[in-house]
């Protein structure tokens, strides 16, 4: 990174830091997310400033920017994680099930549990991938169905409805503090945490060397199996609470709560910039790229879009982003090959 | 049922374990008369079993226990059996064991019209009656169905209520399931008919696909009010819809501002009828299904009818009711909840 240049003064420490912020990838994400809900906005005004417009803007990709935080971090390490889905599903109903089974039960200690099993559903992937050393997609597809397959067993026709669940529990899927809603509070804290951890970690740095290059990180001395294993657990903590919120937040669970997650979850990092085949990429770009993809579904109607083209929108993003990617790539590539060339 | 169907082969080992245990102590039961269901005449068998789709739904709770408060009204045997997972081939092996103890009558709601189809034809081959609910086989398989509710009924009852409660004018939407359900579509064409023949100041502006996913539904809600600011009432003629929308609406600044119908579940939908959220909504009663399909079934037995179009037969509370078209037998319209009789219900 830029961290070989020595001491910069404060002046040039901000336009080096405006000029980043216009290069990085993760600008052009973010611009369009604001080009869609000024297009919305002034097509419905009710887009941005009505009460509950405001809200749901916020709102409703909270959620999602959970699991897209985890599933970039488990994507930086050159891996997939696709029973996201699946694990907020259980936790979900997990959520639903504690509550009618012990009643009273503070709802502290059902965000707890539900982070812990899905951070013990997380590890399952993360050891099947680390030391059967099968790839990710594989195991995690497996996952999917399996997880997927207990909750049915474990739900079967029965689903959780809000009224199984304290009005308490549930105000927190609604409720904001200052204009901003819980939720989004919670998710925003998150991904501060998780950024903070990448950036400036050497666990979170080492994530990026994993990425770039397995066998080196290996051969370097890095602790592979230990890092894999903690991006895997923390990937399905961050599903698991997204179930516990999930709850709260809808109100009902069937068997099939979360199902497509994974999908968006990835769309959603890809979007925003992280490299498919990991090494790059950041958890900002994951959670822009999960509000941008939300917002779309919600603001094409406004803008007359019909249901049925809105899919064709959000594959069109993914197509381009990764495209993009590649070009960027190949540019990058060819860069450096040039400048190799000059130095000799 | 009406949701979406879940197809989990998983009971079906624990099926077969209870049905080779049934079929065990049935032929110590029954060894002797099991040749007396064809003679007619003498008593009336009126041991009738109940087989739903699986156990430990509240919905087919409901239904079996109006079958066994008619049961009882008539003197006869009520039993409840079925697999713990519904799945096309799960109820074979309970038919089966029916038949082999000699029941005068299997009430029973498919988990596939074509599956059970041969197993029923044995046990109707032996002298058992055969009536289905709530969802139908082919018809050559059973001697009636009891048909909850006509396409033209919910749709009826469905615009009705909206109309009543946004006063017979205004901007509607639908929240329906998917693109290509059959059933949906069906009743979405009746219900544009009957706006514009009955209603011609509500304008329905748009219809939305929530694809029977909590999550799509409830953010189709939000959209689907984004969009039409001045819409007066929704209508979402499935379950998992009309509860995402009941939860969007209790939440926002449109709550008791929007009327919302259609057809929910009194379990999912106390919340939302207790808060105000939602006036009423349209359902079948189950009680009353279950009830009517055990005196079809008495009248089967007594051989009152055969189960040809046109016969009548004696339905106990409900009323006297007639065999249609391919031996169905319309319950009647739906049944409408509100805050008035919710608390009555638990499915």
């Amino acid at each position: 990174m830029t961290a070989l240049i020595p001491a910069p003064t404060v002046g040039s420490r901000i336009t080096r830091g405006l000029g980043s912020f216009v290069k990085a990838r993760e600008t052009g994400i973010l611009l369009a997310l604001v080009l869609v809900i000024v297009a919305a906005t002034v097509k419905n005004p009710n887009f941005l400033f009505s009460s509950d417009g405001f809200r749901d803007l916020l709102l409703t990709p909270s959620i999602l920017l959970l699991v897209a935080v985890g599933q970039a971090i488990v994507i930086i390490t050159r891996n997939v994680d696709l029973s996201v889905g699946s694990v907020l599903g259980l936790t979900a109903y997990l959520t639903g099930r504690l509550f009618i089974d012990i009643p009273g039960i503070p709802v502290i200690a059902v965000f707890a549990i539900g982070i812990i099993a899905g951070g013990f559903l997380g590890l399952i992937n993360g050891a099947l991938v680390a030391f059967a050393k099968v790839p990710a997609l594989v195991i995690t597809l497996g996952t999917l169905y399996a997880y997927r397959g207990i909750n049915v067993l474990w739900t079967g026709s029965d689903r959780i409805n809000s009224s199984d669940m304290p009005a308490s529990f549930l105000a927190l899927g609604t409720q904001s503090i200052m204009f901003i809603p819980v939720l989004t509070i919670i998710a925003v804290v998150v991904l501060i945490i998780a950024a903070w951890y990448l950036r400036n970690q050497r666990g979170g740095r080492e994530l990026y060397a994993i990425g770039s290059d397995p066998a080196a990180a290996n051969l370097y001395g890095l602790k592979v199996t230990q890092r894999l294993l903690a991006a895997f657990i923390l990937c399905g903590a961050l599903a698991g609470l997204a179930g516990v919120l999930y709850a709260a937040r809808y109100g009902t669970v069937s068997s099939q709560a979360g199902a497509g997650y994974e999908l968006n979850a990835v769309g959603a990092a890809v979007i925003g910039g992280v490299a498919i085949f990991g090494g790059s990429g950041t958890v900002w770009g994951a959670a822009i790229g999960a509000y941008l993809l939300l917002t779309i579904n919600r603001a094409l109607p406004i803008l007359g879009v019909q249901d049925f083209w809105q899919r064709a929108v959000v594959g069109a993003l993914i197509i381009g982003a990764i495209v993009l990617d590649r070009v960027l790539a190949l540019r990058q590539a060819k860069r450096l090959v040039e400048a190799r060339g000059d130095l000799q | 049922m009406f949701g979406n169907t879940r197809k989990a082969r998983v009971g079906a080992f624990a099926a077969l374990a209870v049905s080779v245990a049934l079929v065990a102590t049935g032929c110590a039961e029954t060894g002797d008369d099991s040749g007396s269901g064809d003679a007619g005449s003498g008593d009336a068998n009126y041991a009738i079993t109940f087989l739903p789709k699986n156990l430990g739904n509240a919905y087919f709770d409901t239904s079996d226990a109006g079958g066994a408060d008619a049961i009882k009204e008539f003197g006869g045997t009520y039993a409840e059996v079925g697999p713990a997972e519904s799945g096309p081939d799960a109820q074979v092996s309970f038919i089966n064991t029916l038949t082999q103890q000699g029941v005068g009558g299997i009430v029973v709601s498919a988990n596939d019209p074509q599956a059970i189809c041969d197993a029923l034809n044995e046990a109707r081959d032996a002298g058992t009656k055969v009536v289905t609910f709530d969802s139908d086989t082919n018809p050559e398989c059973r001697d009636l169905f009891i048909n909850q509710a006509t396409a033209e009924g919910i749709a009826k009852v469905e615009v009705d209520l909206i109309a009543e409660q946004i006063g017979g004018a205004g901007k509607i939407a639908i929240l329906s399931s998917t693109p290509n359900a059959t059933n949906q579509n069906a009743w979405i064409e009746i219900m544009k008919t009957y706006l514009a023949s009955d209603y011609p100041d509500i304008e329905l502006v748009d219809t939305v696909y929530g694809t029977d996913d909590d999550q799509a539904s409830f953010d189709k809600t939000a959209a689907l009010l984004q969009t039409n600011p001045d819409l007066k009432g929704i209508i979402s003629p499935t379950t998992v819809g009309i509860t995402a929308a009941a939860r969007y609406l209790s939440t926002s600044e449109f709550k008791g501002k929007i009327a919302l119908t259609g057809l929910g579940t009194p379990n999912q939908m106390r919340d939302y009828v207790t808060d105000g959220t939602v006036t009423a909504f349209a359902l079948w009663n189950p009680a009353d299904l279950g009830y009517l399909a055990a005196y079809a079934a008495k009248a089967l037995i007594d051989g009152d009818i055969t189960g040809a179009e046109g016969d009548t037969f004696d339905g106990g509370k409900l009323g006297s009711f007639t065999v249609g078209e391919n031996g169905s037998v319309l319950l009647g319209d739906p049944f409408t909840f509100d805050k008035g009789n919710i608390g009555d219900f638990d499915f």
